[in-house]
């Protein structure tokens, strides 16, 4: 793909300033005691993801992709328009109940995080947040062109082009949009990618988590949260 | 009907042309200083109660901003469209949240998007829709939108683009008869 302003240079120097309350500070508390804080340390574990080990034995580890692979959890956060076809999987019509793959709302009762299409940094941000919340062992699933290569926001300047850039992805959709029975298929895909023991994105985040913080800052650059949102 | 008010206005405003579109739609150029008395007198007089958008459009090769306030009347279904310009190299609006308070968050935007100040606008220095953007105002011609995703991320390879008349006939006249 050939550019056609080679004279166009984003601003690279400009740093984005910390917000004024985040930034570390002394008060005083009501009884005169003067206290230090520094919002984005005391709130926060500042502790990074740890590789969840295997089972010492086979079988074991077996026994539990197969458990792992029987409770799908979803995350019911919707990025793109991917998500309107996430809807009919919960009517009649669809029903994804039947192969135990429900909704949940928050991220600490979910183990799949369905980024459904385009993702803007600013939706960036607040997935990563989310995906860094949920419980292991967690799986993502990339749902339409866009996750794969930017889709028709290709040349935008505020969606990004490659999902895994930014969060380990286990299994993408592809389409534009994909249908309903596109993603039942995937999720009997990566179900039988978990219970071969290759659904292992959780742990390579965990592994590689300075290569993924570094692109994750590099296009988010009002960092307003800790390093690692556990 | 347009063209009475346009003539009725004329002659105490500095107007311009008025251009129809339709019957019920017209655009006119106004100059800045006289935008704000004009308004309140469509708004209150002429019965153009509903500010339906404010948007701007970057005519870089003139060096200049357009301003179209969009009017409606709703009772007799009639739109009116105010353009003022403005200079592209210190562009800075008059606020007009006193007379709908919906347009403060048109020129929230305008502030992002263009970079068009309005001083006295509620809030207008916030972050509107972008959150952390250093780079200039994305809606800017001279920003460009492809560049700026190739530098900031990453391609992946194996994406094709097709031209689409070209394609499309060659798909539908593979041999490439007439
Ligand atoms: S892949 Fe298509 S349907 Fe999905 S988010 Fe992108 S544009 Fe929308």
């Amino acid at each position: 793909m050939k550019d056609i302003d080679k004279s166009f240079r984003k601003d690279t120097e400009t740093e984005f300033p910390l917000r004024e309350e985040l930034k570390p500070r002394s008060v005083t508390a009501p009884d005169g005691q003067v206290i230090e804080i520094d919002p984005l340390q005391d709130y926060f574990c500042q502790e990074p993801p740890k590789v969840h080990k295997q089972s010492y034995f086979r079988i074991v580890e077996d026994f539990y992709n197969w458990a792992r692979a029987h409770s799908l959890w979803i995350l019911g956060f919707g990025t793109g328009c991917g998500a309107i076809e996430m809807r009919p999987l919960m009517t009649p019509r669809f029903d994804a109940y039947r192969y135990g793959i429900q909704w949940r709302p928050t991220p600490r009762q979910a183990n799949l995080l369905v980024i459904s299409g385009y993702l803007s940094v600013k939706t960036l941000k607040r997935a990563i947040r989310a995906y860094e919340q949920m419980p292991q062992p967690k799986y993502v699933v990339g749902l339409g062109s866009c996750t794969i290569n930017g889709g028709m926001y290709w040349d935008s300047y505020n969606t990004i082009k490659r999902l895994d850039d930014y969060l380990p992805v286990d299994l993408y959709i592809a389409g534009c949009m994909p249908r309903p029975e596109a993603l039942l298929a995937g999720f009997m895909d990566l179900k039988k990618l978990i219970r071969k023991g290759k659904a292992e994105g959780a742990n390579k985040y965990a592994e590689n988590f300075d290569w993924y913080k570094a692109n994750q800052k590099s296009v988010i650059k009002d960092w307003d949260m800790p390093d690692y949102n556990w | 009907m347009m063209r009475d008010l346009h003539d009725h206005l004329k002659t105490r405003y500095r107007l311009g042309d008025l251009a129809e579109r339709r019957a019920n739609l017209a655009f006119v150029d106004v100059a800045r200083a006289d935008l704000r008395a004009l308004l309140v007198e469509l708004r209150d007089v002429h019965g153009f109660t509903h500010l339906s958008l404010l948007t701007a459009v970057d005519w870089i090769e003139e060096g200049r901003f357009q301003l179209t306030y969009l009017m409606n009347n709703r009772t007799a279904n009639r739109s009116l469209g105010l353009r003022v310009f403005l200079d592209r190299a210190d562009p800075v609006g008059d606020t007009i949240h006193d007379l709908w308070p919906t347009a403060a968050t048109y020129q929230r935007e305008l502030r992002e998007m263009f970079g068009i100040a309005f001083p006295g606008s509620p809030r207008v220095d916030e972050e509107f829709i972008l959150e952390g953007w250093t780079d200039m105002p994305p809606y800017r011609r001279d920003f460009d939108t492809l560049a700026y995703s190739q530098q900031t991320f990453s391609d992946r390879e194996g994406r094709e683009t097709h031209d689409p008349r070209a394609h499309m006939a060659k798909k539908l006249n593979p041999e490439g008869q007439r």
